[in-house]
This record gives C-alpha cells, structure tokens and sequence, in this order.
C-alpha cells in the first residue's frame, strides 16, 4: 500500500501539517474579526491579559465561538465520512439525510412540550433524535426501486427532513415564546453560544470521534461490499453498528450546540479524498481538518457580509454546499465506479 | 391515437379490470371500470368530508346547512356556512386535487414514488416567492410571487438537468440540491423579518386553509380545471414512454416534447395549489401512490389521485379544525404528521417482504 512507503508517509504529514497551519489562520481570523472592529494586536493582548480594552469581547464571546465552530465543524465532517463509507453513497451528509433535523426536531419537541432548558437534557434528546433519523432513512433508503442507489437513500433522508420539518414549523405555531427562541438556532448557527455549551457536548463528542477512527480500517474493507468486506475479517454488523453509533453521537451533540447545519458532512469528505484518495484511515484526518475550517470560514463570511447584521452559519454552509451537490450529481456516476476501484487498491 | 384503440398492456398484472372500449363515431374511449369506480368513490369521500367540515360542531343544523347552499336559509346560517365555511372547505377540495394530481405527473415523470413537487424543491421556489412579497411587499400579490417562484425554480432545476441525458433521478437530485438551497433562503429570510411577521409567514409556510376567502375558490377552480383537461391528452403519451424512449418514439411519442410539457402542467398545479394555501406537505407525495393502491391501476392515474388529494386534504383539515388545540391548526402540521405515518407504513411493508 502506498501509505508505507516513506515519502508518501513524509508527504501525508506535510499535508496535514499545512492543513492545521490554514486552521491556525482561520481561527486567528475567527478571533479577529466581528461586529466590532478590533484591531489585532488589541486581540493578542486581550487573550493574555484579562483587564486589556475589549477583553470581554475577544474572551466571552469570540473565543468560545470559534473554538465552538472547530468542534462542531470537526464533528460534522467526520461525521460525514462516517456515513459516506458506511452507505457507499458519495451523497451521504448528515444534514441531507435528516439527522440534524431529526435531533432539531427532538430538541424542539422537549423545549416546547417538557419546558427543557438544561443543555445536558437538550444533548440527550438531540442523541434520541438523530438516532431515530437515522436508523429511519437507511431502513427506507435500503427498500423499493432505489434500493442501495444514492438516490433512493437521499430522497428517504428529505422525505424524514420535511416530515419532521412539518413537526417543527407546527410546534413553532403551537408556542409564539419557543417559536422567538428557536427561531435563530433552527437554522444553525453560533452567534451567542457560550463556553457550556462547548462543556457539555465535548465529551459526546469525543467519545463519537474514537468511535469513528477505530472504524475507519473496517471501513475501507466495508468499501468492498458485504461478502469481500466479510471475507477480509470484517464484521458488517457490527461496523454498521459501531459506525451508526459514532455519526449519531456526532452529528447529534453538534447539532444540539449548533442547530442543524447541513452540507460539512458532504463538502469535507469529498475535499479530504481529493487530497487523500478513497484509504479511510487517511481520509478522516483531513475531513476533521476541513470540516472544521469549513464551518469557521462559513461562520466568519456569515459575520462580515451583511455587517452589521449576521447570516447564519447553516444559511452559509448551504450556499457553499447545494453547488457542490449539483457537481457531485454530474459526476456521480463516474465517481462510482472510479471510487470502488481505487477502494480495491487501498484495501 | 389508433394504437391506443387496442389496450397496451403496458406494466398490467390483470387486476385491473379488462378495459373496456367504447367506440362511436370518430370517438373511441378505453375505459378501466376499477381506476373509474374508484374515482368516483373517493371523489363521493371527499365531498362527504367536505360536508362533514360544513356542518361540525351542530352550530347550523344539517338541513339548514343545505338550505343555506341552495339560498334558501335564513341570514344568519347562511353567513356562516356561506362565507366562513364555505370557501375553506371548497379550496381544501380544490387544493388537494390539485397536488394529487401534480404529484401523480411528477411521480411518473420521474419515475419515483418519492419525487414529488414538495420532496424536490418546486414547493420551496415557490415558497421563495411568496415569502418576498408576503414580507417586503402586498400580500395581494402572494399568488403571484408564489406562482414565479415555483415557475423560476421549476426552469432553474430543468436547464441543471438538461446537461447530458434527460434523467429522472438527475432532475429529482438537482431539485433537492436546489430546493434546500431555497429552503434555507426562506429561512433567512424569516430570520431577518420581525417577530410577528415572520409569524404569520411560518403560518403561511406550513401551508393553511385558515384564511381562505371566497374571491380565491373560482381562480383556483378554473386553474384546476384547464390544467386537468390539458393533461389529460398528455397523460396517455407519458405513460407509453414507461416502454422507454425509443419504443415510445416508435409509436410517435416526442419523449422530450412530451416531458417539458408534463413537467409545465405539473409545476402549474402545484402554483395553484401553493397560491391558495402554502406549501402543503406530503398530500403530492402520498395521494398518488394511495389512489394507485386501490385502483390497481397502471400508468399515471390522473384522476384517482387528485380525487384521493382532495379527499386526504379536506379530511386533513376537518381534523386540523376539530382537534382541540390552544390555536387553530394549521393543515400542513395534520399532512406532516400524515405523512410520517405514511412514510413508516412504507417501512413496514418494506420489512415484512
């Protein structure tokens, strides 16, 4: 495998190595740029120094924000893969089969009708949500004439999403005070976002990201389908399982952080097999990487285009991925079968 | 039209009733008795549900009520039945007939059970639309912004297809691709609208028959109509292309002529429907395959499904009026739900084969 020849290694590193220098910048941009303009150095010193001008600006409000923008971004472009290698389906996305509506969905549910407010109990019910999304769009995706087809699974997955979408806009209608304040995270986004929040999604969060690394070798095997999968020493069931797991735990504790935020999940996969090619071990890296970079940059031009107003990130996030989905439909069925093949060579 | 004189026996499994012919002079009809019987079935449904919504709760007693409709009744139960429940109860009938029966074009068009109008994106151009003149603008207009919308969006998605073959599956993605762009628009543009607003624009969003007035029933009537009576020819042409194109083309179908115009009448009812009442859920998606169920029918099933459209939504929203909610009910809530139960029949249906 090309992976263990020691230049490709040196050059895998170096390409990461630059992927976390660009992170490094855009967070520096995250930090520094806002509705309120500060200058840089100002920035520099408030973050070591707590009683510098603008302090509480660059400490309480963009430093929990862009650190909330790396993990959710991270979360969601892994959880991304997850799903691509598990469905074999280059279209799966968290956002687009209705996970993130299924756990909005859930978390409206609980504030409107049990009055939750605590953020550990909006967590479990996003958890509850996605989870039921999910296992409901892969059972309907998997049957009927587009069986298997990445059409079939994502029609399934916004069929779930307008479903659920109905239940959300209704709640909304039933309750005007939940309706004011669900409004803004409905659509995703970080304005207003303290570092709790970051708190309690972390660990859910952490233990959804081992869960996927660990997957990602039985991943490549799974590329195969079942029967070579199986052949090779890989339990399909349990990879479904353990796979499900982690992009539940993924998509649903960011979504509980951020609201439903669609089109990471597709875009940073896709970028990061570019960089990569199809080897799952390498490619989840970088969709961590680029997920994460993606939901900054979304959330910073989000910032400084309709100044001194915001756009939601998820508002952003969907004019940079709907294009990328219409590229991926025309390639789609070149990619297929260009992907399967390379998927022999990494396994 | 001499091909159709002999049935083609295009998918059939011999459940459907032997057509039968009926031929006069210049004039020949193939008719199925079972997609008809059915027809008229749900069609007698819907207007009993239809009456069951004008005489709820015993406010005007039941023979009032059809003395009011035949202007016989007294002032009071004909202002109650005649401009307040009327209007509602004639544009849920219409509405939903008009998205059954979109739904079913769409349905054949594509090929797939789940490529509805509401499903691919149509329904939230024209949402787009609505929503900028409902906010920015008159709200007189909010048909017309709605009908643009759904057009724009319907030609957009097209000309993304069109790039290599003609697909099906193609034109469903472009439309999800394009409609979760325009559904996130729609929310942008709740977002920056003030809190009352944007209110009544998610009101209107979910899609209701609440504020239906009686100068909306005849348009959206009319509309119904002459689009039904335009794609009642087109109908027989798009089913012989389930044999493929170039069959289709042996028997003097232009497949591409064929599609753009199913694809204009189908975009028109939804912008009817839409007009009237918002973008409702799920009666486009689920109506058509329900009317085919009891029918047993093959090909499109035009009529069958927008008499179950009309049925599912007059029917929807009896239950919308009659729940004892703290507010009135949008109808869209009742579909959404609808269509949830829907979608988990599918599931167990899919699991017990």
């Amino acid at each position: 495998m090309a992976g263990n020849r020691p230049a490709a290694r040196a050059r895998y590193a170096a390409g990461l190595t630059a992927g976390l220098v660009l992170l490094a910048l855009a967070v520096a941009g995250g930090l520094a740029v806002g509705a309120q303009p500060v200058p840089p150095a100002e920035v520099f010193a408030a973050l070591l120094d707590p009683d510098a001008p603008h302090a509480s600006i660059v400490r309480e409000v963009r430093v929990p924000r862009t650190l909330l923008a790396v993990t959710a971004g991270a979360a969601l472009g892994l959880a991304g893969a997850v799903m691509q290698g598990l469905t074999r389906n280059p279209l799966a996305d968290p956002g687009l089969l209705g996970v993130n509506t299924g756990a909005a969905c859930a978390v409206v549910a609980a504030t409107v009708l049990f009055r939750t407010r605590s953020l550990q109990a909006v967590v479990w019910w996003a958890l509850l949500g996605a989870a039921v999304a999910v296992v409901v769009v892969y059972l309907l995706g998997g049957r009927g004439a587009g069986r298997g087809t990445p059409e079939g699974l994502v029609l399934a997955g916004v069929a779930v999403t307008a479903v659920l979408g109905a239940v959300v806009s209704g709640l909304g209608v039933l309750d005007a005070d939940a309706y004011g304040t669900l409004r803004m995270w409905s659509v995703g986004t970080l304005a207003g976002r303290e570092l709790p929040v970051l708190c309690d999604v972390l660990p859910f969060l952490l233990v959804g990201a081992v869960l996927a690394l660990t997957t990602a070798p039985a991943l490549n095997a799974f590329a195969l389908g079942d029967e070579a999968g199986r052949a090779l020493g890989v339990a399909p069931g349990r990879v479904r399982l353990l796979g499900t797991l982690a992009t539940v735990l993924l998509s649903g504790a960011a979504t509980a952080a951020i609201g439903p935020v669609g089109f990471i999940g597709l875009v940073a996969p896709h970028v990061a097999r570019l960089l990569t090619g199809p080897d799952h071990r390498r490619l989840m890296p970088y969709a961590v990487l680029i997920g994460a970079g993606l939901l900054l940059v979304a959330d910073i031009v989000g910032r400084v285009v309709a100044r001194p107003a915001e756009i939601q990130v998820g508002i952003v996030t969907a004019f940079v991925g709907a294009p990328v989905l219409i590229w991926l439909i025309g390639r789609n069925r070149r990619s297929r079968t260009a992907a399967s093949r390379k998927a022999v060579g990494a396994a | 039209m001499s091909v159709l004189e002999k049935p083609v026996a295009v998918r059939g499994r011999g459940l459907s009733g032997s057509p039968v012919a009926v031929r006069g002079r210049g004039l020949s009809l193939r008719i199925r008795p079972r997609p008809l019987a059915v027809t008229l079935l749900l069609t007698l449904l819907a207007a009993g549900s239809g009456a069951l919504a004008l005489t709820r709760d015993g406010l005007v007693p039941p023979a009032e009520v059809l003395g009011a409709l035949f202007g016989a009744g007294s002032e009071q139960s004909a202002f109650v039945v005649l401009e307040l429940r009327l209007p509602r109860v004639a544009l849920g009938l219409v509405v939903g007939a008009a998205l059954g029966a979109a739904g079913a074009l769409f349905q054949q068009l594509s090929r797939n059970p789940l490529g509805s109008p509401d499903i691919v994106g149509f329904n939230s151009g024209a949402a787009t639309g609505a929503l900028l003149v409902l906010l920015h603008g008159e709200p007189a207009y909010v048909a017309a912004g709605a009908a643009g919308g759904g057009l724009a969006t319907a030609v957009f998605v097209q000309l993304l297809a069109r790039r290599g073959s003609f697909r099906g599956n193609r034109l469903i993605l472009a439309g999800i691709a394009v409609g979760s762009l325009l559904a996130s628009v729609n929310a942008y543009l709740l977002t920056r609208a003030a809190l009352d607003h944007a209110q009544s624009a998610q009101l209107w969003l979910i899609g209701s028959l609440g504020s239906a007035e009686t100068h909306q029933v005849l348009p959206a009537l009319l509309g119904l109509g002459a689009l039904l009576l335009a794609a009642l020819p087109v109908v027989r042409r798009l089913d012989l292309l389930e044999m493929g194109d170039e069959a289709a083309g042996g028997l003097g179908v232009d497949a591409g002529r064929t599609r753009v115009l199913v694809l204009l009448i189908a975009v028109g009812l939804s912008a009817v429907a839409v007009s009237a009442a918002g973008p409702i859920v799920f009666v486009a998606l689920c109506a058509p395959q329900l009317a085919r169920r009891l029918s047993r029918g093959t090909g499109t099933g035009l009529l069958p499904a927008a008499a179950m459209g009309a049925l599912l939504l007059s029917a929807s929203d009896l239950v919308a009026i009659s729940l004892p909610t703290a507010g009135p009910l949008p109808v869209g809530v009742v579909t959404g739900a609808l269509g949830g139960v829907y979608l988990a029949w599918l599931l167990g249906r899919g699991r017990r084969r």
